[in-house]
């Protein structure tokens, strides 16, 4: 297992400097110049803006200015956000628990749907509670989160005004007043991006599923007198899982852009929320950062996935 | 059929061929396959009329998109305005209709993209073996785990206002748009078209191809490649629903269409603050969304009975 994770560490470490490159490249080619405003302002003489320009390396060659931004990147140093004035890595780091802990929680619901009725379907294959489960799972997974956040709003807050539609970080309250709160808040962002991932996993484990309750071992460990739901968790779910954990894996990137747009409707203050206000007041190195921060966090996603795919197929780990 | 063995000794093969006349070809049994599928079948005739509804709607519901009314503000729907009015007074039908238009083609178009992209490097990934294989995969793999949703809104919003000067703003949020989407959805396509491309090149009928002396082009464009399109075919109807859906996204988010082109996702964008006020404004581009994505995905899965039998079940 100690050498499995450090392959697949080692093979992590490429593709992240593959996103890298890939990034800095987007926003080296982008047009628009961070020095453009100085340029056109009668106040600044042109020998200041081009020593200016010079200063901040931005007429040295692409690789070159890239080597210099990763350095600075492993150094902690990830630059100065112009429009709040505050080091970028202390803004990430305030927002970055917040949607932690939103796609967190999401995730677990979405996966308290998706296996339960996901075995429940496959166990009785086209059975009416199979025909229901995948109609509203199909129903589910092609309703879009910005649609569903709409939605809940109106229903939830402003017709039946049970729940909060803005969420609040100064919650005036201590104890278990703020916990209440805390949690009211969290409902609808959490179950928005949680039934949408619970739908489409429920395709998934309910295929897999039936794809492994044919085979011949679960025959014989029923034969052998096994009770059924012994049968169904220990022969037949863990090895469903794999392929499942695969798909999931496949879809993390998609999890991020549901946080991110739930974050925009809820009013989330996560990472999410700080990328749109960044990109929309202009403020490069902010979007630089936070983007680069959710493709390290598809990555460490994915190292968390190919960890539990060592752990449920244990024939991978020892390859 | 001369020197093939009968399944069965008592079964008269010739009299089997006489009784039954039904013509067979493979359109009629994809057909007969997908009629089976209710729900599909339903989903094509919904999506069919969502397509002409956009295309000769706006001919049918002569209303100017663009027409302000301040004296029909935020109306409910009534018989004048059958979905109701925005806070400019704009009919919402109107809008819905030609913005569908927008919406409907920067999915198909973005599905061919995908398409292309993805079968060119999947085809060549699978032909060719050793490093050009590995490299190609790992540049899917690569792809596979960008953050895309941040790209999407890091592009449209870098290079947006660039192309605008060149080719006017609508034509450059779609170009943008689709060739953004597109680029970031080819990969579970090259996966696909690059392992039917292993097991379809060791297959009898393309060595016998190759015997013959038929170049690696020929191979792949006459034997390989329409074998392995079934699969592609699926993918790419699934792809319609991500990508209109990624258009939304984006222009929910207000970075892509400018507030002129009425897309679905951008009238929800201009809609989201007057939810307590007029709820109908939201929900019928909501609507339309939400049907259009559901119809495309069932008639996906409709098309997946069809064409990949290992999926039959």
């Amino acid at each position: 297992m100690g050498r499995y994770l450090l392959r697949r560490l080692l093979i992590a470490l490429p593709s992240l400097l593959g996103i890298s490159i890939i990034l800095f490249t987007i926003l080296a080619l982008a047009p628009g110049d961070p020095f453009g405003d100085l340029a056109s302002n009668p106040a600044i003489p042109p020998s200041v803006a081009a020593a200016l320009r010079h200063k901040f390396g931005l007429d040295d060659p692409l690789p070159i200015r890239y080597f210099h931004w990763l350095v600075a990147m492993l150094h902690g140093d990830w630059g100065f956000s112009f429009q709040s004035r505050v080091d970028v890595d202390t803004l990430i780091l305030q927002r970055l628990p917040t949607t932690l802990a939103v796609i967190g929680s999401s995730q677990i619901l979405a996966l308290m749907i998706a296996l339960p009725v996901g075995v429940l379907a496959a166990m009785k294959p086209y059975s009416l509670f199979d025909q229901i489960a995948t109609t509203f799972s199909f129903i589910g997974f092609s309703l879009p989160t910005f649609f569903t956040g709409l939605l809940f709003i109106l229903v939830f807050s402003i017709y039946l005004d049970w729940l909060p539609f803005v969420f609040r970080v100064d919650i005036n309250a201590t104890g278990l007043q703020w916990l209440w709160r805390e949690f009211l808040q969290s409902i609808m962002p959490v179950s928005v991006l949680g039934m949408f991932q619970g739908a489409s996993w429920t395709r998934y484990v309910r295929s897999a599923v039936l794809d492994v309750i044919r085979l011949d071992y679960v025959s014989t460990a029923r034969a052998k007198g096994l009770r059924e739901n012994k049968v169904m968790l220990r022969h037949v779910v863990r090895n469903a899982l794999i392929p499942v954990v695969t798909l999931v894996a496949l879809q993390i990137p998609a999890v991020f852009g549901g946080a991110i747009i739930t974050e925009q409707i809820f009013r989330v203050p996560g990472i999410g929320s700080l990328l749109i206000n960044a990109i929309l007041a202009n403020d490069t190195p902010v979007i630089m950062a936070v983007t680069f921060v959710f493709a390290c966090l598809v990555i460490v996603f994915n190292l968390i996935a190919d960890i539990l795919y060592g752990w449920l197929d244990p024939r991978i780990a020892y390859r | 059929m001369a020197g093939s063995t009968p399944v069965s000794l008592t079964v008269d093969v010739a009299e089997i061929g006489r009784e039954s006349p039904v013509r067979f070809s493979p359109w009629l049994d994809a057909w007969r396959r997908f009629r089976r599928h209710h729900l599909a079948v339903v989903s094509s005739v919904v999506l069919l009329l969502l397509i002409l509804a956009v295309l000769f709607g706006p001919v049918l519901w002569p209303v100017a998109v663009n027409d302000i009314d301040f004296s029909a503000m935020l109306e409910a729907p009534s018989f004048a305005h059958p979905l109701g009015t925005d806070d400019l007074g704009q009919d919402v039908l109107a809008r819905i209709l030609y913005g569908g238009r927008i919406s409907l083609a920067v999915g198909f178009a973005a599905m061919f993209v995908s398409l292309i992209v993805g079968t060119l490097v999947g085809a060549v990934a699978g032909i060719s073996r050793g490093s050009v294989d590995a490299m190609l995969m790992w540049l899917t793999d690569l792809f596979l785990s960008l953050p895309t949703v941040p790209l999407l809104l890091v592009i449209t919003y870098l290079f947006r206002d660039h192309l605008k000067d060149l080719i006017g703003a609508e034509s450059a949020t779609f170009l943008l748009l689709v060739v953004v989407i597109g680029g970031f959805s080819w990969m579970p396509v090259a996966r696909l078209v690059r392992a039917q491309f292993l097991s379809l090149r060791e297959k009898e009928f393309v060595e016998a191809a190759r015997a013959l002396g038929a170049s690696t082009f020929r191979q792949v464009t006459r034997h390989i490649l329409p074998n392995a399109l079934g699969p592609v075919i699926v993918a790419g109807t699934l792809n319609v629903a991500t990508a209109i859906i990624a258009e939304s996204v984006i222009s929910f988010l207000g970075l892509g269409f400018q507030p002129d082109t009425p897309t679905w996702g951008r009238l929800l964008f201009d809609a989201k603050d007057r939810l307590d006020s007029a709820p109908h404004w939201a929900l019928a581009p909501g609507t339309a969304i939400f049907i259009t994505v559901l119809a495309i995905n069932f008639v996906g899965d409709g098309l997946r009975d069809v064409l990949d039998p290992r999926k039959v079940m």
